[in-house]
């Protein structure tokens, strides 16, 4: 009879005991994977923008306006040299490359999408820890943030870039002023029911300093939560953004965004639907993509939260 | 019942009193002199000075909020820099189109998203629930503007079923005020059929696992009855607290689809008083859509007490 194998028992032990992380599941969500996948691509396509057949997004060409998609024309460079051009997504009404100034655009979207995401989490983790551990500035905030959230998110934005002028500092703030209020209360809900653990009771018997005690025990139990709030801010920002650029009153017209590239499309619809159409396209990818990145987030880190919605 | 109305319209005070204040100060917080600002671009010094003596503007800023929320309150939103009219009397002239747009929108989006919600759930797994997870995903991603001239194109353009833009008031006739809303309404309920779906899907769902549904089948009921009184009927106030948070998401919308369809209505209103930057039409436009946000929700804190007999306020 021969001495138990301890070392292939144990081994067979622990890897029926690990249970899988949040990271693998993560991986392994076939949603986080295709939004991931399609985001992924466009961020490649944003970086390299350049090198894809594209030409400098403010170029115009009077004798190349209002081509089809597929039509080649010409196209004076800024050193006054006229190339041959093919207009994959045909050209504007000034002549302008509908095809450059998509694939430029996805730059735009992303980088807006990205810091609204960035700037409303900042500020609404701020106010939530505030909020949370600051008893006697509760009350006054959370009506503050109330107050916010009965406005209706694009009025704020839009009167707001009005008064500002449009730039992308400015859109950016703008757009994330509105999200602020929801993260706002996340964290301090959070930061309500995390305080109470004992393990917080016990850091706090001990004498850590209050800014320890947030930075860590309760920051790392927000991380997830505030992964999937970011991602679905992130998608509401590119959309608000081409909105704002659409309605006017977002970046400047000759920024080459998919909203400007459709407002300037939209005096002629009947006749060049393609110039609303193909920026439409990327755009609706694009808020897809971080959407369905979002919810295949929230169904693995997030499992309470799946369960509401 | 009446105490709790009473508390309940008192609890709406304060943050109707942080709207107007915020409403307030967006203007205040403006880089620069305020009455520059407002007078535009092209006005000379001396009309920069009449605007501020006019706004009080010499006075300390709570004073001034003093007066402009004591004119609020008695219903004088001031006077449109751009239109050189009253701000209210623009907000009554452009009513009835938004007004018309967002109630067909509602009935419209209710009357589809709760009968497929609650299908998905009967169905959970089958192919309806998930091409309605899909459609929902799609739905909220999808922007207002593309979808609407998406479908000008396809049932206008080419299949020429519905006018392209335009408004008829309804005193002009039913059929024509209709025939022009379908489509403006058809575009803004997508995002609201999405998210009503979505959680009557999930709160039917969660009453069909519920002890009584298994009795009720037990007992032979037809599953009609089963589903629509025994099911949604517990379901409810879920649904309707979303349709009321929606009401945020189908005034972005009306914004949008007024401007992309010419509807000569709040939201296109809103638009072309950001583009003159007539500050007093575009305070008095928000405070009125916050205004109604707040009370809707309220109306449906209340109605609570209807769809659940057992909450007694």
């Amino acid at each position: 009879m021969s001495a138990p194998d301890f070392d292939s028992l144990s081994v067979e032990a622990a890897s029926v005991l690990r249970q899988p992380s949040a990271w693998d599941r993560v991986r392994q969500s076939g949603s986080v994977r295709l939004g991931g996948l399609v985001l992924l691509l466009l961020v490649l396509i944003a970086l390299a923008a350049p090198w894809l057949g594209t030409v400098d997004p403010s170029l115009f060409d009077p004798a190349s306006r209002d081509l089809l998609p597929g039509k080649t024309g010409e196209i004076t460079t800024l050193e006054g040299e006229t190339l041959k051009h093919r207009f994959l997504m045909g050209s504007d009404s000034f002549g302008r490359d509908i095809y450059s100034r998509v694939i430029y655009g996805t730059q735009v979207s992303l980088i807006v999408g990205l810091f609204t995401a960035i700037v409303a989490m900042a500020l609404g983790i701020l106010f939530g820890l505030l909020a949370g551990f600051l008893r006697w500035l509760d009350g006054p905030l959370m009506r503050v943030m109330d107050g916010v959230m009965a406005i209706p998110a694009i009025l704020i934005a839009i009167s707001l870039v009005a008064m500002w002028r449009g730039s992308l500092s400015t859109v950016v703030v703008a757009i994330a002023i509105p999200e602020i209020p929801r993260v706002t209360r996340l964290v301090r809900s959070l930061v309500l029911s995390i305080r109470e653990e004992p393990y917080v009771e016990a850091a706090v018997s001990l004498g850590t300093p209050t800014w320890k005690i947030m930075g860590r025990h309760i920051l790392p139990n927000c991380v997830a939560p505030l992964v999937v709030q970011g991602t679905f801010i992130c998608a509401s920002g590119i959309l608000t953004e081409a909105i704002l650029s659409f309605l006017g009153v977002g970046l400047p017209p000759d920024i080459p965004t998919w909203g400007n590239v459709m407002a300037e499309g939209r005096a002629q619809f009947n006749e060049y639907p393609h110039n609303i159409f193909f920026p439409g396209i990327f755009l609706a990818l694009t808020v897809l993509a971080v959407n369905i990145l979002g919810d295949g987030l929230r169904d693995t880190l997030d499992p309470k939260m799946a369960k509401r919605v | 019942m009446l105490s709790f109305l009473a508390r309940r319209l008192l609890s709406t005070l304060p943050v109707l009193m942080v709207v107007a204040v915020l409403v307030f100060l967006m203007l205040r917080l403006t880089p620069g002199d305020p009455a520059a600002v407002l007078a535009g671009d092209a006005a000379s010094t001396d009309q920069i000075a009449q605007i501020r003596a006019s706004l009080g503007l010499d006075r300390s800023i709570p004073e001034q909020f003093g007066i402009w929320f004591a004119n609020v309150l008695t219903g004088d939103l001031g006077e449109s820099f751009y239109y050189k009219t009253k701000v209210t009397t623009l907000i009554g002239q452009r009513l009835e189109p938004t007004l018309s747009l967002a109630l067909v929108t509602i009935t419209l989006a209710v009357l589809v998203a709760v009968p497929l919600g609650v299908l998905a759930a009967w169905r959970f797994g089958g192919w309806l629930d998930r091409a309605l997870m899909g459609f929902s995903v799609m739905g909220f991603s999808v922007p207002v503007f593309v979808l609407a001239y998406l479908l000008i194109w396809l049932v206008s353009l080419k299949l020429g079923w519905f006018p392209v833009q335009g408004y008829r008031r309804l005193a002009d006739g039913a059929g024509s005020w209709i025939y022009h809303l379908a489509l403006p309404a058809v575009t803004l309920s997508v995002i609201y059929i999405a998210l009503i779906a979505r959680v009557t899907r999930a709160s039917v769902l969660e009453t069909l696992g519920e002890d009584y549904i298994r009795t009720a089948r037990a007992k032979g009921l037809p599953e009609s009855t089963v589903l629509l009184r025994h099911a949604l009927a517990n379901a409810a106030v879920p649904i309707v607290t979303v349709i009321g948070i929606g009401v945020a998401l189908l005034i972005g919308g009306v914004v949008v689809t007024e401007s992309v369809y010419a509807i000569p209505g709040l939201g296109r209103l809103t638009v072309d008083a950001v583009l003159a930057r007539d500050f007093p039409t575009i305070q008095g436009v928000i405070l009125l859509f916050s205004f109604v946000y707040v009370m809707v929700n309220l109306l449906v804190d209340l109605s609570y007490v209807f769809f659940d007999p057992r909450i007694r306020y």
